[in-house]
Order: structure tokens, then C-alpha cells, then sequence
């Protein structure tokens, strides 16, 4: 086990090295720091001092892969690709184009996107399971029709949409939760309501029409014939039989976002005015800060990659079946 | 009346695509395997009953992708040499000049006949009153708005109505003659077969959701002519054009990026599958790497970029019809790049299970070469994932456009789409009282198109794959 876990952790440095290379290439390559900087200082006609001036304070002022005037081991290391890029490796973001230093900032960000996140991922896998057992207890009649019905008319509705449906409603019509910002601490719970009720409705459409799939393939399979046959009851074989087997693909799927919570919810966060890493990716993404959204691309990456391993050590976790070789 | 053909470079990308249905339509109706699965799709009542509202979806998109600049006036020198407008048009924009060109003031309610705010209205006698103006165009033909409205909406709704039952009429006589005639039977026999909904085909729904989305679009049409019936936005474009000129972009985004997308997926996921070795392993590391990225990051960070290098490179753009163009065109690469990673894995695997059937191992005994084997029976078999793929991303894809417009990574700002129509109607909910209009067209004519496409890809999801009819 511990030697598969480190295979699979070497295996995922090239791939880290790939999206670190990708990311260099589209922010240094294709756009020199000069067109950066001409856009943040923003006029029409920039002087060129400005611009050099622009780029010493923010670190873009050195070569791209090697400097030919430092001597030794600086003429790798005094570039910008090792600067900007090799450092992420060691989590080291350094700092954003406004001069905040990027780790604190995702370090303090996190929580708020957390305390989002993942009560939406656990009231949301209560409630789609729920539901699609329910559906799949009444299968093949008009609970099960309509249900569905119901199900893809939800899918079919933009997220941004019920975001702004719940704002209106429980905001500003009913008065019942602020409609955005944040608090510290326990007075947060307030501030939290709305956005994880409005997360949790606009994932039930693709939610629960998987889940019940899942169900409904179970259920054909020859061992629940089998139970039925031994005269168990209909809600016997759906909980002890059907939901206990249709768990590994509902386990592996979660597990795989798990770490991706951490990233939060751009749009839901920048609307409800969250202080979480979505709406800082937001944040950076309007302000064209570069340096927040390439060090969002590669932890992005890295928490994508741990996603990965982790799906593949829970899978032989829950099923027996499964053996871990390469 | 002359006019210059514009080709942008997303119309051209739309005319491939349609050349290339056009090419599969001509293949599969001479292949019998390929035949069936379609049959199943037109054979099932929600099939139709999507068939004809994306019907309705796909012409005014077509409509708005013919482009070109209308001759200018020659003021009266017959002899100068033709000038075009710089202005690029569509057909559509021509079909509905009258809204384009009926700008307000500023916001007014669907059907209003004043403004949404309050002015000073200069009175006969020189003193100033603080009211509603009436509006320029919305219901001038009315003497008193306020008893005379009710009764003229009532009477142009029905007379729109019955335009678009008149159309409809004419058009399901032509459909039953044909069918008649096909069948060899009178036609008073097959409207009773119709009626029945005994017809294979299922034409009764066919044929009542037509009729339904005539009426529709005749009510609305002849309504339109008069009121500004979904309301104005904040500098008084009539929003029902706006939503209309939207429908090009999000068909555009739902289709365009599957096809940019088609070549690299198929070619790299068929070659990793059957080649294996070192070329799989290249592959698979190429699509975990693009893969790895956050979707959104990626795209942010390709905007971003092309921003950047829009604003330093002003000048290459010939005008904003062009510029928004290119960008949509660039949102639809940086699209087919984040999402041809899981359609590559799918193909990967089949290639992978294909190259071990009897047929396949018998040809490279024959000694047939690995591009022949894979033309001739790899990619036929494979096909039906493509497409399956295609139809089930549209509406992710249309869904995607809204949110990336909203955070300002999607279309360029002054192209008509429903992301910027969200984007810039999402503090309207905020005012006293409510702009609700903006959003609530953008809802409708969105939800509509998803709906269907759901619903149809879900019909040919289980046309095309028979192993997940079975979990229905």
C-alpha cells in the first residue's frame, strides 16, 4: 500500500512539472512581462521607464530561462522561470501583483470556502441519495415519470439562476437571511445558510438522476433477484442490498472532488460576497492579477492530482475486488 | 439593392459543420446499422417534440450567421464606385430591422407604454411635469394607452395567432400529402392514422408541437411590431432582439467546440488505444496534464491573455463585429481544449477493447496497414461515442457560456448573448421597483433550448447505446 501511494506520488511530478511548463508558456511566452505591464499601468502611451520600472518592483525584470550576465548557478536561478515557477513546487506562491503575500492569503481564504463547500457536499449527498432511493422505490410509476421530469427541468436551469432565484426570494422578498457578506466566527452560520441552500438545489437535478441510475443498474443485477427470491422485503433490499452496493461508485465520486473543495465556488462565492479562494480567483481574474491566478492553476493541479490518488486508494478500500497494481 | 457577403471566421466554422453533417447525413442513410439508431430517435415522441423546437433554435441561429455590409446610398452620383456600410449585418438583423432600429431611452416594462422613469416632461402651457414619458416607438399607435391597450394586445395576439395557424395548416397539408403519397394511401386515411397516432413516426406530436410553436412565434411576431413585448434594457434596446441575436451564441459555443475539438480527441484517443506502448503513455500524460488544470483557471488565464494582446494590438481588427468574432472564436478553442480530455479517455478505452475482436485481429493477419484497419473499422465503430459525446456536451456547454460571461471570461461584452445578458441584469434585481424583464428572457429562451437538447440527447443516448437502455 505504502509503496503504491509513493508510486503514485512520483508518477504525479511530471505531470506537475507539464502543468507548471504549460502555465510559463501562456503567461511568459506568449505575453512578455512588457504587454503585462502595459496593461496594468493602463494608458495608451506608456514610457518605457515606466514600464521597467513596473516590472523591477513586481520581479519581471530578469531573463526568461537563463541569465547570461549572473555567473554560476544564479545564471539558472536569477530568471524569471525559476522565480515565478520553480517555486510553486515548494508551495511557495510568493507575492501578487498588489504586493500581498499569495500564501497567507490562501491560507486564511480557505476556511470561508470550506465552510461553504462542504456542508453543500454533505446536506447535497443526504438529499440526492435520499431522494433517488425514493425514486427508485416507486420505479415505473408517475412518482418515478414526474420525477424525472422534475430532475432535468432543474438541470436545465442555469446555476446562476437559482443563485439569483434565492437572493430574491429568501433575501429580498422574505427578509429571512442577509443576502451577502461574511462574518468571522460563529456569526458566520447566517451569512452560510443561503448559499449552501442554493448550492444544495442546484446540484439536485444531476445529483439524483445519477444516483438513480446507479440504483437502477444495481437493482437489475442477478443477487438482488436473488434476495427477493429469498422473500425479503422490497425496503430490505434496497438498503441493505442495492444502497450498500451502489456505494463504491457514490464513494469513489466523492472522493474525488474532496480535495477540489478547497478551491471553492467562483460564482456562488463572488456573488454572496463570500471571503473564500473562489472569490479570490475572481478577484484576480478582474484585476488581471497574474500571479494569484497561476498559483490558483497549480494548486488547482496538485489538489486535482491528490483527488486522483485518493479515488484510486479508496476504491480498494471499499471493494475487495479491486487490487492495486500499476 | 447590393450588399457585400462578410464571412466571419465562426459563419465559415458553422458552414464546415453543416457541410460535414450534410456529408454524415448522405453516409448513414446509405448504411443500414447506421440507419436504425436514427429511426429510433424519430420514432420516439420526445424526439419530435425536441426535433422541432431545436428546429426553430437552428433556423434563427442559421438566419444570423449570413453576414454582409449593405451598400450605401449613392447620393444620387450614379457613376461612384459602390461604398459599403461598416456596419455588418445578418439576415436576422434585417428581418427584424423594426426592433433593432426602435431604440428607447432607457428601461421600460415588456408591453409598457412608458417609460420605466420618471422625467421631466416639458407641458403645452411651457411648465415642467415630473411623470412617465410615453415611449417612442412601444404603443405610439395608441390614442389612449390606458383603456385602448388591453383590447389591442387581445386582438393582435389572435390575429398573430391566426397567422401562425394558417402557416401551420399549410404546412401539415404539405406533410400529410406526403405522407399519403409515400404510403399510397388517400390522405383523408392517413389524417385518420395521424389522428390515431398510429403512425410509426410519431406525427401527431410532431404536428401539434409545430402548431404550437407557430402560434407562438406568430403571436409574438405580430406583437412585436408594435410593443416592445419583452421590455427594454438600461439604454432602451428592445430585449426580445437581444435574446434573439443570443441564440447564435450559445448554439455556437453547444456545437462549435465539439467540432474543434473532434479531431484532436478522435485522432489522439484512437492512436493511444490501438498503438499502446509509449505513444499511449504520451497521451495519456498529455490529457492528465490539461486535464489537471482547473477547467475555469485555464480559460481565465487564455482571456486574460488574449486581452492582453487584444489591447496592445488595437489596429488588426477591422471593426468590433470582427473583434468580438475572433473572441468567440478564441472562447471556443480554449473550450474544445479543456473538454476533449473525457471524450480521448472514452475512445482510448473502445480502441483499446477494439483492437482485440476476431475482425479486427484477422485484418492485421491479412496484413491490412494500421490506417487502413483504423479508417475502415476502428473509427466506424467508435462514431457512435462521438456523437453520443457531441449531443450530451451541448447544453453543458450553453450552461458554461452564462457562467463565463458572468465572471467576464466568456463572449466579448458587446456581442448579444444570455451570460451578458445575466451579467449586466444582475443589479436590476435590486432597484425599487424590480427590472425583472432582462433576466427573465434570458431564462426563458435558455431554459427552453437546454431542456430540449437534455431531452434529446438523452433520446439519443439511448437510441445509439444499448446498454444503458436496459437501466431505464
Amino acid at each position: 500500500m505504502t509503496a503504491y501511494i509513493i508510486r503514485r506520488l512520483i508518477y504525479a511530478i511530471p505531470i506537475l512539472i507539464g502543468v507548471n511548463l504549460i502555465t510559463f508558456v501562456l503567461f511568459f511566452v506568449v505575453n512578455a512581462p512588457d504587454d503585462m505591464a502595459r496593461m496594468h499601468l493602463g494608458e495608451k502611451r506608456v514610457t518605457e521607464e515606466a514600464i521597467q520600472t513596473w516590472k523591477q518592483e513586481h520581479g519581471y525584470d530578469r531573463p526568461l530561462l537563463y541569465n547570461p550576465d549572473a555567473s554560476g548557478l544564479a545564471r539558472v536561478t536569477d530568471t524569471i522561470f525559476f522565480e515565478k515557477s520553480i517555486r510553486l513546487f515548494v508551495f511557495d506562491f510568493g507575492s501578487s501583483d498588489n504586493g500581498r503575500d499569495i500564501g497567507y492569503d490562501i491560507s486564511q481564504r480557505m476556511w470561508p470556502s470550506l465552510a461553504i463547500a462542504i456542508p453543500v457536499l454533505l446536506v447535497g449527498l443526504a438529499f440526492n441519495i435520499s431522494y433517488a432511493l425514493f425514486i427508485v422505490f416507486f420505479r415505473a410509476t408517475y412518482v418515478d415519470i414526474g420525477s424525472v421530469v422534475l430532475l432535468v427541468a432543474m438541470m436545465s436551469i442555469s446555476g446562476l439562476f437559482y443563485i439569483i432565484g434565492g437572493q430574491f426570494l429568501l433575501g429580498k422578498l422574505f427578509h429571512l437571511v442577509p443576502i451577502s457578506g461574511y462574518d468571522t466566527g460563529v456569526e458566520a452560520w447566517k451569512f452560510l445558510i443561503l448559499p449552501v441552500i442554493v448550492g444544495v438545489i442546484g446540484g439536485i437535478g444531476a445529483g439524483t438522476r445519477w444516483y438513480r441510475t446507479l440504483f437502477l443498474e444495481e437493482i437489475s443485477k442477478d443477487y438482488v433477484r436473488t434476495a427477493r427470491a429469498k422473500g425479503l422485503s422490497e425496503r430490505r433490499v434496497l438498503f441493505r442490498h442495492v444502497l450498500q452496493n451502489a456505494l463504491i461508485p457514490i464513494l469513489t465520486g466523492v472522493v474525488v472532488v474532496l480535495p477540489l473543495l478547497f478551491m471553492g465556488s467562483l460564482i456562488s462565492e463572488s456573488f454572496f460576497g463570500i471571503p473564500g479562494l473562489g472569490s479570490y480567483t475572481i478577484d484576480a481574474i478582474n484585476s488581471q492579477d497574474f500571479a494569484i491566478v497561476r498559483s490558483m492553476v497549480f494548486l488547482g493541479a496538485v489538489l486535482y492530482i491528490i483527488g486522483l490518488i485518493l479515488t484510486d486508494i479508496s476504491y480498494t478500500l471499499v471493494d475487495p475486488r479491486v487490487r492495486l497494481s500499476p | 439593392m447590393s450588399l457585400m457577403p462578410v464571412v466571419l471566421w465562426t459563419d465559415g466554422l458553422v458552414f464546415l459543420l453543416l457541410a460535414l453533417i450534410g456529408a454524415f447525413v448522405l453516409f448513414a442513410s446509405r448504411h443500414e446499422h447506421m440507419r436504425a439508431p436514427w429511426r429510433r430517435v424519430v420514432r420516439s415522441r420526445v424526439g419530435v417534440a425536441t426535433i422541432v423546437v431545436l428546429g426553430f433554435y437552428v433556423v434563427v441561429g442559421l438566419l444570423d450567421t449570413v453576414h454582409f455590409r449593405l451598400a450605401l446610398d449613392r447620393q444620387g452620383d450614379d457613376n461612384a464606385e459602390t461604398r459599403y456600410s461598416p456596419e455588418v449585418l445578418s439576415l436576422l438583423d434585417l428581418a427584424l430591422s423594426g426592433l433593432r432600429e426602435r431604440q428607447e431611452k432607457t428601461y421600460s416594462a415588456p408591453f409598457a407604454t412608458h417609460l420605466f422613469v420618471k422625467e421631466a416632461i416639458e407641458q403645452p402651457d411651457g411648465t415642467l411635469l415630473r411623470d412617465f414619458p410615453r415611449l417612442e416607438y412601444g404603443g405610439v399607435h395608441l390614442e389612449d394607452p390606458a383603456r385602448q391597450r388591453g383590447f389591442d394586445i387581445a386582438w393582435r395576439a389572435a390575429w398573430g395567432a391566426l397567422k401562425g395557424l394558417v402557416i401551420w395548416a399549410l404546412l401539415s397539408a404539405g406533410v400529410l400529402w406526403l405522407i399519403a403519397r409515400s404510403r399510397g394511401e388517400t390522405p383523408a386515411a392517413t389524417r385518420a392514422t395521424i389522428l390515431a397516432g398510429r403512425t410509426p413516426i410519431p406525427w401527431r406530436t410532431a404536428l401539434v408541437m409545430l402548431g404550437i410553436m407557430l402560434v407562438l412565434s406568430g403571436v409574438v411576431g405580430e406583437l412585436a411590431l408594435k410593443y416592445h413585448i419583452l421590455g427594454t434594457d438600461k439604454v432602451g434596446e428592445d430585449v426580445f432582439y437581444q435574446t434573439l441575436k443570443s441564440i447564435r451564441t450559445g448554439l455556437l459555443i453547444g456545437t462549435l467546440t465539439t467540432l474543434v475539438m473532434l479531431p484532436a480527441a478522435v485522432l489522439l484517443g484512437i492512436m493511444a488505444g490501438y498503438f499502446r506502448g509509449w505513444v499511449d503513455d504520451v497521451i495519456q500524460y498529455l490529457y492528465t496534464t490539461l486535464n489537471s488544470i482547473p477547467g475555469v483557471l485555464l480559460i481565465a488565464a487564455a482571456i486574460l491573455l488574449l486581452q492582453v494582446y487584444m489591447s496592445n494590438h488595437a489596429d488588426d481588427f477591422a471593426s468590433l463585429v470582427e473583434r468580438a468574432d475572433l473572441r468567440l472564436l478564441f472562447l471556443v478553442l480554449i473550450l474544445g481544449v479543456t473538454s476533449w480530455t473525457g471524450l480521448c479517455r472514452l475512445l482510448r478505452g473502445e480502441a483499446l477493447k477494439l483492437r482485440e475482436v476476431d475482425y479486427v485481429q484477422a485484418s492485421t493477419a491479412l496484413g491490412v496497414g494500421h490506417f487502413t484497419l483504423i479508417g475502415r473499422h476502428i473509427l466506424p465503430n467508435v462514431m457512435h461515442i462521438v456523437l453520443i459525446t457531441l449531443v450530451l456536451d451541448f447544453s453543458g456547454l450553453v450552461l458554461a457560456e452564462a457562467v463565463l460571461s458572468y465572471i467576464n471570461i466568456g463572449v466579448d461584452p458587446t456581442m448579444n448573448s444570455w451570460g451578458n445578458m445575466i451579467n449586466s441584469a444582475r443589479l436590476e434585481l435590486a432597484r425599487d421597483p424590480v427590472v425583472w424583464w432582462s433576466l427573465t428572457a434570458a431564462f426563458v429562451f435558455m431554459f427552453a433550448l437546454v431542456l430540449a437538447a437534455n431531452l434529446f440527447a438523452d433520446v439519443v443516448r439511448d437510441a445509439f447505446d444499448p446498454r444503458l437502455k436496459s437501466a431505464r
